[in-house]
């Protein structure tokens, strides 16, 4: 592979449209036909367990880069999405991802929902260097210089929750959450900041995916008798803990604080009896009054029908990812990685729905507003709002500026 | 320990029985009677759980629609699918067990294409109630009493009925059963629909505490499997049997431990079971019970 950006349709219409001498310059030959689209590559699961989230994803992926096109496209070029729908499988994650990086060759990839996706291509597009932004609330601290992290992360949600928890429900919490690295690391945050608020943490329990059956969870917190409960849990299996503690009559006994739940359509399809009164946190609510984020419910709705009303942070997070790697690439002037990576680090930031969002250089990761909500009656009742909360996360460990380098994820210091 | 805690941990561990016997006779029925291994079990369930969404959605009385109206829709469907497909692959168990995975995967693109790959959910219908200073959930005591209404009817229909007597007949020598004058074509029919309704039934009791999606199946099928194959050939017992070992072994640990060392405990004590007794309980055990 002599020139190995030049690609065999190139080569085609070079040969036919240029003279030789122009195909030893295949940099020339590139920006020599403008009008062939950037590549964005999605991968997102439309199907399976994942579904549920993936699909309001998808159609947010296609809703944003509609808006960039209508706008004129990038660089004077159109955008094009070329999607994957991954179901929910790790396997197909790695296939497609390779796909995307070595046969499509796409200029940027969005996507990736559960931390052990994220996880499983990630490495693939640090060796195949193709710029990589990840947009789901997670549990944070990945330092990686080829990816951006555009969801709230712990220490800009979980701290509110365990502060709103300590302050009007007690000291005494109890966790549970879903068993994989996402649970896992998020249980530690909520232990660290329990402890740090003066709490205490009676029991933690973790929960494999495909768990249906939660009375002997319930019994084992009932006998704690914690004055609250933190949940991770994860997905549709999961959702019916939320359904057996209602049951239980639990629910006007202990309450919950969660750190997933409202990402999907639980307040669509929970009674509101269930759902009422669950502590969360995250960068944004389909509830929102700001006018940037009406419109950005208004214009899902007018492209993807009236019924589209279980908009969450992973939607704005992915609107955000586009709009941010958008605005590097005119700031660069350029698709190339490095000038990319290069722009997006200089502190770029622009007005979403969510508010100011502002990507910073040292971690990746965004500065933004969060709010504290809680449903009634179907609806985000928003408690509080933070502005411009920081990624703190890695405590100043990660900073991919001064040490791009960097390769590794960042979990809390417990013993600290 | 404190008598309200042991009272609740009680409690907790006769709902799983319940539940793992709710989830398995449907599978007995048709593995313990026809030797087909339905891989479709778990999305019957789920058809189950959705037509109680479906009926409760449409303004149906919550009790019709959970206990009444899944058997019904959801041994139609099995009485079709027997028709059109299994009937064809009797007595070859590797085809039927390549038939009904192939009936489960469509089972669930169906659901997702009509439903949207949504969790969807029920009401529960009772409230809850205290065990001293506990609080548990009525809605378990629903599931226990219907899953032993669900053992004593089929308990009645195969011993006291005509047609149980043709059932078991049938299923002990078709050769013989059909020279008597039954068409054991006709009987393998019913009995496949039997126990396709008896999922419906438990996907429908299940619905109101579960998240309903059309992947759902999957979580429960391979408990299922396991207490028929611990059970044993004799379906009633069996099940009987192995769910309330299984479901004692499963609530109690993951209560001390973890649900994951529950799971695991439940996993050890099958396959310590299948290799005492390598024909389940009733292999050795109480053979000539139902």
């Amino acid at each position: 592979m002599t020139n190995p950006t030049i690609s065999r349709r190139g080569a085609l219409k070079l040969g036919t449209a240029a003279a030789a001498g122009a195909v030893a310059m295949p940099f020339f030959a590139r920006n020599g036909f403008a009008a062939e689209p950037i590549k964005l590559g999605s991968l997102l699961d439309g199907s399976g367990a994942l579904g549920l989230e993936g699909k309001r994803m998808i159609e947010t992926t296609e809703y944003a880069v509609d808006l960039i096109n209508k706008a004129g496209g990038l660089l004077g070029r159109p955008v094009k999405v070329i999607a994957y729908d991954t179901q929910s499988s790790m396997q197909l994650y790695t296939q497609y991802a390779q796909q995307l990086a070595l046969k499509e060759k796409v200029d940027v990839i969005q996507g990736g929902i559960t931390s052990a996706s994220r996880e499983a291509i990630r490495p693939i597009f640090g060796r195949s260097k193709t710029l990589y932004v990840y947009n789901t609330q997670y549990e944070g601290g990945v330092c990686d210089r080829n990816v951006f992290c555009t969801g709230t992360t712990p220490a800009q949600t979980v701290n509110h929750i365990v502060d709103y928890a300590l302050k009007t429900w007690g000291k005494k919490a109890y966790i549970i959450a879903a068993d994989y690295n996402y649970g896992h690391i998020t249980a530690s945050w909520m232990t660290k900041f329990m402890k740090d608020g003066g709490g205490s943490v009676a029991g933690t329990d973790f929960f494999p995916l495909d768990v249906t059956n939660f009375s002997s969870a319930i019994s084992r917190i009932q006998q704690a008798q914690p004055d609250l409960v933190l949940s991770a849990l994860v997905g549709a299996n999961h959702s019916g803990f939320y359904r057996q503690w209602d049951a239980a009559g639990m629910k006007g006994k202990i309450p919950i604080g969660s750190s997933v739940f409202g990402l999907g359509d639980e307040l669509t399809t929970m009674d509101a009896s269930t759902t009422n009164g669950i502590v969360t946190c995250y960068g944004w609510y389909n509830d929102l009054p700001d006018a940037k984020s009406v419109a950005f419910v208004k214009g899902m709705q007018t492209k993807f029908g009236a019924d589209v009303t279980d908009l969450s942070e992973l939607c704005t997070a992915t609107y955000d990812g586009i709009m941010l790697w958008a605005e590097g690439v005119k700031k660069a002037g350029s698709l190339e990685r490095d000038k990319v990576i290069d722009a997006m680090e200089s502190g770029i930031s622009y007005e979403g729905p969510t508010g100011k969002v502002t990507m910073d250089g040292a971690t990746h990761h965004t500065i933004r507003s969060t709010y504290l909500a809680r449903p009634k009656d179907k609806k985000w009742e928003v408690l509080a709002s933070f502005r411009d909360q920081f990624p703190a996360d890695t405590g100043g460990a990660c900073d991919l500026l001064k040490n791009p380098k960097t390769n590794k994820q960042f979990t809390p210091d417990l013993k600290g | 320990m404190a008598p309200d805690l042991a009272g609740l941990l009680g409690f907790n561990v006769l709902a799983g029985i319940a539940t793992l016997a709710l989830i398995t006779l449907g599978l007995g029925v048709i593995y313990g009677m026809m030797r087909i291994i339905n891989l479709a079990h778990g999305e019957f369930m789920m058809l189950g759980a959705y037509t109680a969404v479906a009926a409760s959605d449409a303004g149906l009385n919550i009790w019709v629609a959970m206990l009444v109206l899944p058997p019904l829709v959801v041994g139609l469907i099995g009485l079709i699918l027997e028709r059109t497909v299994i009937r064809f692959l009797y007595g070859r168990m590797m085809d039927t067990m390549l038939a009904t995975w192939g009936i489960s995967l469509g089972l669930i693109g169906l659901v997702s294409t009509l439903y949207g790959n949504v969790v969807r959910g029920v009401s529960t219908p009772v409230g809850s109630f205290e065990i001293g200073r506990y609080g548990a959930s009525l809605y378990s005591l629903v599931i226990v009493a219907v899953a032993i209404a669900a053992l004593a009817g089929l308990y009645l229909l195969l011993r006291l009925t005509k047609f149980g007597l043709i059932l078991r007949a049938t299923m002990q020598n078709p050769a013989m059963a059909a020279a008597l004058g039954v068409s054991p074509d006709r009987i393998y029919m019913a009995t496949f629909a039997l126990g396709a309704g008896l999922a419906g039934l438990a996907g429908g009791v299940l619905a109101p505490i579960s998240g309903i999606s059309p992947a759902m199946g999957a979580a429960y099928i391979s408990r299922a499997f396991i207490t028929v194959l611990g059970g044993g050939p004799a379906i009633l017992t069996g099940t009987g049997l192995a769910s309330t070992l299984f479901g004692f072994i499963n609530e109690l640990v993951s209560f001390k431990t973890t649900p994951v060392i529950g799971d695991v405990a439940l996993l050890v004590a099958a396959v310590l079971l299948i290799r005492v007794l390598p024909q389940g309980i009733t292999g050795r055990y109480l053979r000539r019970s139902l």
